[in-house]
């Protein structure tokens, strides 16, 4: 019997913002439809998008350290690949994210006040406004991603015409949820995007000890659907292709995986320090491929963005997380009582019972301190 | 005696059955630079090679499947659960697998198995991240479970659950890695299902387990100062239950409230209040009580944390109720 191919695959790469900031034009048009052009405004916009998600993230990483916030997942480094997905999604659309998503969920609408708020650990920070096609932090690694691909095959169901975005990590992908989740939108052939941050780690564990595969992105060829590798440094390049996996999928040709290279550049949280387990030339290394500090290159070099135009910006910026961090830290402590009151539609007779007598207990100890 | 932490304690124990035996072996997330262990994994990578100490990827239910399967292969595994709450993500080779392993064979085979997890409340962890689900274990037939609540058990029950043929869960709170106490050098072993009287009392018994023995015992020198006399049983295991231990207490007292740092419906409290008023409901002069969580999940702010878990002073109130003495406050 003679030996035969069967099939045989590729796995595509995309950049066209390098790290000095030169855009590779020629490959814009395969990645935009005729009608398409990407603008000078929206470029601006990203570049705006970014310096205001890591100016929130400073400010997050400062009020930990003073105290005046919870333990905090940075999303330093990892900006492009938010700014692009958000530009890409569409309100209609959902988000599912992990925790490192922050800036997405702010760029999705989701006020800065709330999610310091919610990395304080206050429960009302889970809160988002109504009609807010975001689901909620997944801090559980990967649990995420069936959730999404559940409210794609609802979508398809209800022949609505949107598409799901799920972002994680790459130790996300080391899951069960990860494999049997890409599997099921293969098979039901859901209008879902599945998008990795490969920022390289897992808390202390590298890509490597991840999978022994050369690409995360190659995956996806298991599963019945394209498998794109993407610099995710480069918003140009992940909006591109996010915008037209949306699209593949809005138009029912069924679910895309993109792998994002990128780099996680603080600690994995404020709990963590990095520094026990990778070298600082790594660090250097991926801090040469800042996705801003290449953006601003790029516009400085062909749209005269100066000094005198950033300084106002990061002036504008900080004054709307400054306002963001006294509305935050405006609010007064929770009722301990709220902790019965969002579990069930009705608290049954037994946690009325507990809730009653916890009550009971707080009146007590204000009279016996009042007197 | 040396006197040494808990998480120390639980250190020595790895280290003492890694030295003693060459089938043992580590494995799960985070092993080679602990984030979730503090220090009770430290350097063991460095002292036993990473061929032992096996940092996994983010795979609970493959790591578990894995060493389920080394344990039948002959191996002595030691699985690490950094956080009890997404050991939940490898429940099944745990509760259809391991449990039932050597029932389904006709104990041909057993899986000798340590499943060791960590309870890391408060702080802001919230209801994925706090999670005490012992009682859940308990009610699975093939399961035993220990719950040490000082250094000296913390080690003696890790070294005991090695020692036995069938799956043990081990659970250890990080709210007790600093406490301390003497502990001995060789590598000895704690009986499982036996509980410890903590201290002696006439008037009432307060039955506990892991951090809440810690409280338990505040409570008794706090109600001790208030002419109560309390005895403080510390059950060391959920699972087998040492109810004799409890039985001659309530023998004496009359009277018992369990602490548990469960929740408190179908609970393991519930398990010892019923054992126990099913056996001795006539040494009983009142109603048993209980001290657990409230049934809701872990909330994240402090404000709600304060109100969530219960302490020293929840128990010293209840013990007051028992004895019908009305509290001020
Ligand atoms: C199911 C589960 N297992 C383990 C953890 C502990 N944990 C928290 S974050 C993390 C690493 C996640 O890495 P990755 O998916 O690459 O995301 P990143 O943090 O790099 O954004 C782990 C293992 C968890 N939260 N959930
Ligand atoms: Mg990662």
């Amino acid at each position: 019997m003679p030996k035969r191919i069967l099939e045989e695959f590729k796995v595509e790469w995309f950049q066209l913002l390098d790290e000095c900031g030169t855009l590779d034009s020629s490959l814009l048009s395969p990645l935009l439809s005729p009608s398409e052009s990407i603008t000078k405004k929206e470029i601006q916009g990203f570049y705006e998008s970014m310096v205001l998600i890591r100016s929130f993230d400073e400010k997050a990483l400062k009020l930990q350290r003073m105290g005046r916030l919870g333990t905090y997942a940075s999303i330093c480094g990892q900006e492009a690949i938010q700014v692009g997905c958000a530009a890409a999604l569409r309100s209609s659309d959902w988000f599912f994210p992990a925790f490192r998503e922050s800036g997405l969920s702010i760029l999705r609408g989701l006020p800065m006040k709330t999610l310091y708020q919610y990395w304080s650990g206050d429960e009302r920070g889970s809160v988002v406004p109504e009609a807010h096609n975001d689901f909620p932090i997944a801090i559980p690694v990967g649990t995420h991603i069936p959730h999404a691909v559940g409210a794609a095959w609802a979508a398809l169901y209800k022949k609505d015409k949107i598409a799901v975005l799920a972002t994680f990590g790459d130790g996300a992908t080391s899951k069960g949820d990860f494999h049997e989740g890409l599997n099921f939108a293969g098979v039901f052939s859901l209008p879902v995007v599945f998008l990795c941050q490969n920022n390289q780690w897992a808390i202390s564990i590298p890509v490597s000890r991840q999978t022994a595969a050369s690409t995360i992105a190659q995956k996806a060829i298991a599963y019945g659907f394209p498998g794109i590798q993407v610099d995710g440094n480069d918003v140009i390049a992940v909006y591109l292709v996010v915008k037209q996996a949306l699209e593949r999928a809005r138009r029912g040709e069924g679910p895309t995986f993109i792998e994002c290279l990128t780099y996680r550049l603080n600690d994995h949280t404020t709990a963590d320090d990095a520094s026990r387990y990778r070298s600082e030339e790594e660090v250097t290394l991926w801090q040469e491929k800042d996705p801003m500090r290449r953006l601003r290159r790029y516009l400085e070099k062909t749209y005269d963005w100066s000094t005198s135009h950033e300084e106002a910006l990061q002036q504008e910026v900080n004054a709307r997380i400054s306002t963001a961090v006294e509305e935050y830290e405006s609010v007064g402590p929770d009722d301990p009582l709220q902790m019965f009151d969002s579990l069930f539609e009705t608290l049954p007779k037994d946690l009325l019972e507990q809730r009653a007598e916890l009550k009971r207990r707080i009146e007590k100890e204000q009279e016996g301190a009042r007197h | 005696m040396r006197t040494l932490s808990y998480a120390q304690a639980i250190h020595e124990a790895h280290a003492q059955l890694l030295d003693r035996d060459p089938r043992v072996f580590v494995i799960g997330q985070g092993l080679w630079n602990p984030w979730y262990a503090g220090t009770t994994l430290k350097d063991l990578d460095k002292a036993f090679g990473c061929d032992r100490i096996l940092d996994s990827p983010v795979s609970e239910n493959a790591t578990t499947g894995a060493a389920i399967g080394a344990a039948i292969a002959g191996m002595r595994p030691i699985l690490f659960h950094p956080r009890m709450d997404f050991m939940l993500l490898a429940i099944d080779p745990i509760v259809n697998q391991a449990a039932n392993w050597s029932y389904l064979f006709s104990a041909q085979v057993s899986v000798p198995l340590v499943i060791r997890s960590v309870i890391n409340r408060g702080g802001e962890q919230g209801a994925q991240h706090s999670q005490a689900l012992h009682a859940m274990l308990a009610h699975i037939p093939g399961l035993k479970v220990v719950m040490p609540s000082t250094a000296y058990d913390a080690k003696g029950l890790l070294i005991a659950a090695m020692e036995d043929n069938n799956p043990v869960i081990y659970i250890d709170d990080r709210w007790l890695y600093e406490t301390t106490s003497d502990v001995p050098e060789d590598c000895y072993a704690i009986p499982i299902g036996k509980g410890i009287v903590r201290r002696e009392g006439r008037d009432i018994t307060i039955a506990s387990i892991s951090y809440m023995a810690e409280e338990a015992m505040k409570a008794g020198l706090s109600l001790e100062k208030q002419g109560i006399d309390v005895e403080v049983i510390d059950l060391r295991s959920a699972k087998p239950l040492d109810i004799d231990i409890i039985l001659k207490s309530v023998k004496k007292t009359g009277r018992l409230v369990v602490a548990d740092g469960g929740w408190k419906m179908f609970g393991f409290a519930a398990e010892v209040a019923a054992s126990v008023s099913e056996r001795a409901f006539h040494d009983l002069k009142g109603p048993i009580l209980r001290v657990c969580l409230p049934d809701i999940p872990a909330p994240t702010s402090r404000a709600l944390e304060e109100r969530y878990y219960p302490r020293a002073s929840d128990i010293e109130k209840t013990v007051k109720k028992s004895l019908n003495i009305v509290s001020v406050a």
